[in-house]
């Protein structure tokens, strides 16, 4: 097995609460606590999870827009934290980072060539302008857009068209690892599926790895090949995707697939059961103790609250982090055998 | 997508092309708003008028020094539309011709004051933390004073002329567009577009001024569309007071305290250059209010 | 077509609007109806027109730039096109009622909990009896009593609250108490959930279907989630570019779409079961200014026969209570 395009270890990101004319820190939000994963080259590898999750904070911290509070990121084998400003620079032309919403990743006061022309500026890609706008048009051509909408701004597209935009926009540089966050939640349907099979097709044509962040289940089902389930900072699980849907071991994963809403009858056959009380997601900036979803877990336990799980391996790859995790998987492989059919 | 490249672009990708719709879509927006379009009719008619004063007006030699003793005081009449005044000079051609400092007052205040309150709010709102904090604060003491009694202050301290009223009240109003700005700043600073310029590693300045700067520019120019009345009130203020613009080369303020000691007999004198103050400034705040709609970026979606 | 009582009917509705670019034709001919107590939704993707409906609905589009060249919007059986304002008004809160898309826009951040609660019971009771005089013990209990409907926990505490201090899906929660404590005959609710966590959305949705049930409370859905619509409402209607495209029993058309536009769409949903995606549909969203005649979706529907271009498909019945507005089901003009 080759080595992964990125491997993240024990990734910690916390942002400094501060309040008062001092600016005085008075607390920390955990939003990222101790997160391992590794994405292989061309591989899709999923991070899903709802709001307060950290999701989106790894992605951000990965393309160094945030600066890690702990852990360490390698990208090709180099540790980023210790990149000279060479090697700094050729990092950010290999890992780029698509936004969430169409509507505010692109800036409202410029066209799209002015956008577009930007990332080609900064790394002298295209001596001249004539030659800079040639380049513009073959990448909006490969995002297949119309090189009509150059002079164009942004208010005059479309959530969709906006969207390629800004992935033409994180081409220019010629990467080869996009951390995607969001990109097409803020879609319709129709307009998210033909985006995702440009993605699928642009990661075959260029060779890109994917980091994709969604709380869509279904989306990461279609698209992942690997995936991993955040909850306040944590991992909980992580596995292939098609392991993963079959035999959801934690409560909160079960809960999530659970509540995805689906439009036919055998998908809704198809999901776990859920195994969370009511409630609310609890705040990043006091997270509970030991496995953050023990308050909203139906089946937890005193160890529950005390300690946080350590990883247990059920099958070739699958990891959940759950006091329970060894009991739910027996459970889980008994049904499996003897009725032949999966989950609930 | 086929890749073979027209040799002229059509008329939609022309930058030219495109430039000429936002306009049309600008211009619509505008003129959609009655009252602005008669804002705007206004102030172009009093900059025309300002600016050609010398072809405009009916008696261009009255402007400057000028005595007629023999016809001082006339009431308006076909002559004189706004009478004479007490040196014998055409009201409505001093109007005008005073209309010129005015107008003069406002562009160097605003062209001082705009660039640098513009500069100290985008550093200090890019910036953040301590030294925004410190550049705020000192602007909130600009700002907790009142205007017209700062501009007042600095005047008396040196002898009175028109300059030092300039320099006075642009001395204070930069601190409006440094607040402007700084809190656009703040709330565009956290925009995932400029997330996306630093992950593509775009560096501070160029964020600053290719991404921050453009999106401050409306509330900038509509900020200076609404300033521009009101600082030629402030400098007619200071000029009423005797500290700003001194005789013979009056402006609105100077005539209208002068003016004001023939109250109520010789009305004209006063009532005109009030007017046309009062006018001027209308025209500049209807203006800006049209602006700013015709300004405002399109929600998509 | 209409048995039973229909608290909104909007019967052919053609709804235009005056733009930069000329003349925006949003709606074309829609027809849809809620009978009392029924659930049912309205999904189209965004610009379909859906949101220009639920308004005209509400009796809240600006005129102008709004025109109602054709048609009638019937609520409770008052035409709300041709009602004067104050009219409308007295029908907010008592017969129908909103929930919007983003809870913490819908909610003043300057008065409290409570402060909202009263508000709003105050005005409906006025309403009612003509009578807006209730003691502050009485308002209270009130308000506790639809906090308590809602799950939020502790309500007593909540009442002191503001909104920035509840959660989303507290905020949503009260929402919906402030919408249902008036017993409307019809809550319209657009895009529910939507600002929320799965989590958290799946069971605020639930609660939802419970409240309007028990208390008979039409509800008219209007969403670009098929899920959503598929776990809230027995009816649904699917809108492209301001027509109607099809309507039915939910589970049906989800599972044997008969429109392309429907099969398209639902082609499109990404599967917890992990199917290949589709494609998508070719082609995109009309402009409105420049709408295609005949059915809309011709440009790219690849079953387009030349009528489809002439006229406008009529809906027809497919099976028991489901219509399709199609050609490919209606056998033709000529015929």
């Amino acid at each position: 097995m080759s080595e992964p395009i990125l491997q993240v270890k024990n990734l910690v990101k916390y942002f400094p609460v501060r309040s008062g004319l001092l600016h005085k820190v008075v607390g920390q939000v955990r939003a990222v606590d101790d997160v391992s994963f590794d994405v292989q080259e061309g591989e899709i590898f999923g991070l899903v999870g709802e709001s307060g999750s950290g999701k989106s904070t790894v992605a951000k911290t990965i393309v160094q827009l945030y600066g890690l509070t702990g852990g360490t990121v390698y990208f090709e084998g180099k540790n980023m934290s210790a990149m000279t400003k060479q090697t700094a620079k050729w990092f950010r032309r290999e890992v780029q980072m698509v936004f969430q919403d169409p509507k505010s990743s692109l800036n409202p006061r410029r066209s799209i060539i002015s956008t577009l022309e930007d990332p080609l500026i900064i790394y002298g890609i295209g001596k001249s302008r004539m030659e800079r706008e040639r380049i513009i048009r073959t990448l909006l051509e490969q995002v297949e857009m119309s090189s009509r909408y150059m002079y164009k701004y942004p208010s005059a597209l479309s959530g969709g068209q906006r969207q390629r935009v800004a992935i033409a926009r994180a081409l220019a540089v010629n990467p080869s690892f996009l951390a995607l966050d969001e990109p097409t939640s803020a879609l319709d349907v129709s307009v998210q599926a033909k985006l995702i099979h440009l993605f699928l097709r642009l990661k075959e044509e260029l060779a890109l790895s994917y980091l994709f962040i969604t709380h869509n289940l279904s989306l990461v089902r279609t698209i992942a090949a690997r995936a991993a389930v955040m909850y306040l900072g944590k991992i909980y699980e992580l596995g292939p995707t098609d392991l993963l849907f079959h035999h959801p071991i934690h409560p909160y994963t079960k809960t999530l697939i659970a509540a995805a809403p689906v439009v036919t009858k055998e998908e809704e056959r198809v999901k776990p059961q859920e195994m969370s009380k009511e409630g609310e997601i609890p705040s990043p900036v006091n997270p509970p103790s030991g496995c953050a979803f023990h308050p909203r877990c139906s089946v937890a336990q005193s160890r529950c609250s005390e300690a946080l799980p350590s990883p247990v391996e059920i099958e070739a790859g699958h990891f959940v982090w759950c006091h329970q995790a060894q009991d739910f998987a027996a459970s889980e492989s008994i049904k499996a055998e003897t009725t032949g059919s999966i989950g609930r | 997508m086929s890749s073979n490249q027209r040799v002229a672009p059509t008329p939609d990708e022309t930058r030219w092309a495109a430039f000429k719709d936002r306009l049309g879509r600008g211009w619509y927006k505008f003129r959609r708003n009655r009252i602005s379009l008669v804002g705007g009719a206004m102030v172009l008619l009093f900059v025309f008028l300002a600016s050609f004063a010398h072809y405009v007006t009916p008696y261009p030699r009255h402007a400057g020094a000028y005595t007629d003793f023999l016809n001082a005081f006339n009431p308006p009449s076909t002559a004189h539309w706004f009478g004479t005044d007490s040196l014998g000079a055409d009201v409505l051609t001093r109007i005008i011709f005073g209309s010129q400092i005015s107008f003069m007052l406002a562009g160097v205040v605003l062209g001082i004051s705009v660039p640098f309150g513009v500069f100290l709010g985008l550093l200090s709102g890019y910036i953040g933390g301590k030294t925004e904090t410190v550049i705020m604060r000192i602007t909130d003491i600009f700002l907790a004073l009142p205007a017209l009694v700062m501009a007042l202050a600095i005047c008396a301290a040196f002898t009175p002329s028109i300059d030092k009223a300039m320099l006075a009240v642009a001395s204070i109003w930069w601190t409006w567009h440094c607040r402007l700005v700084n809190g656009i700043t703040r709330s565009i600073k956290t925009e995932e577009f400029v997330q996306a310029s630093r992950v593509l590693g775009a560096s501070h300045l160029r964020i600053i001024f290719k991404d921050i700067l453009p999106n401050c520019a409306s509330p900038i120019i509509v900020k200076i569309t609404l300033d521009a009345g009101f600082v030629i009130l402030v400098g007619a203020a200071l000029s009423f007071l005797g500290l700003g613009a001194q005789p013979p080369a009056e402006d609105l303020g100077t005539m209208i305290s002068i003016g004001s000691k023939y109250l109520p007999e010789r009305w004209w004198m006063t009532v005109f250059p009030s007017l046309a103050i009062f006018f001027i400034i209308l025209g500049f705040n209807l203006l800006g209010d049209g602006l700013r709609d015709a300004l405002a970026v399109e929600e998509g979606g | 077509m209409v048995e039973g009582k229909a608290i909104l009917d909007i019967r052919d509705l053609y709804v235009w609007f005056r733009v930069y670019e000329g003349l925006s034709k949003v709606l074309d001919g829609v027809s849809l109806h809620v009978q009392e107590g029924e659930r049912v939704g309205l999904v189209g993707e965004t610009g379909c027109g859906k949101t220009v409906a639920m308004k005209a609905a509400m009796g809240i589009l600006k005129s102008p730039p709004a025109q109602f060249p054709h048609g009638e919007v019937l609520l409770a059986s008052h035409d709300v096109l041709r009602m004067p304002p104050s009219e409308i008004l007295k029908m907010k809160g008592r017969t129908i009622s909103m929930i919007f898309q983003d809870p913490l826009s819908s909610l003043n951040p300057v008065f409290t909990v409570g402060q909202q609660m009263f508000d709003v019971i105050r005005y409906g009771r006025r309403r009612a009896s003509g009578d807006g005089r209730l003691t502050k013990a009485k308002l209270r209990k009130t308000a506790v009593e639809e906090l308590t409907s809602v799950r939020l926990p502790d309500p007593e505490r909540i009442l002191k609250l503001y909104p920035l201090e509840l959660s989303g899906g507290m905020r949503q929660r009260m929402l919906i108490a402030m919408a249902l404590v008036n017993r409307p005959r019809l809550l319209v609710a657009d895009e529910p959930g939507t600002a929320l966590d799965v989590t958290i959305q799946a069971q605020i949705l639930a609660l939802l279907k419970a409240l309007v049930n028990e208390a008979g409370i039409a509800v008219l859905l209007i969403t670009h989630d098929l899920g959503v619509v598929r776990k809230m409402a027995e009816r649904v209607y699917i809108m492209y570019a301001g027509q109607v495209a099809g309507e039915g029993p939910v589970a049906e058309i989800f599972d044997d779409p008969k429109h392309p536009y429907t099969q398209g769409l639902l082609s499109s949903v990404p599967r917890l079961t992990g199917e290949v995606l589709a494609e998508g549909i070719p082609g995109t969203v009309p402009d409105y200014t420049e709408a295609p005649s005949g059915c809309r979706f011709h440009p790219r529907c690849s079953h387009a026969m030349d009528q489809c271009v002439k006229q406008k498909p009529p809906m027809v019945e497919v099976s028991a209570k489901r219509h399709v507005a199609c050609y490919l089901y209606s056998g033709g003009v000529d015929e």
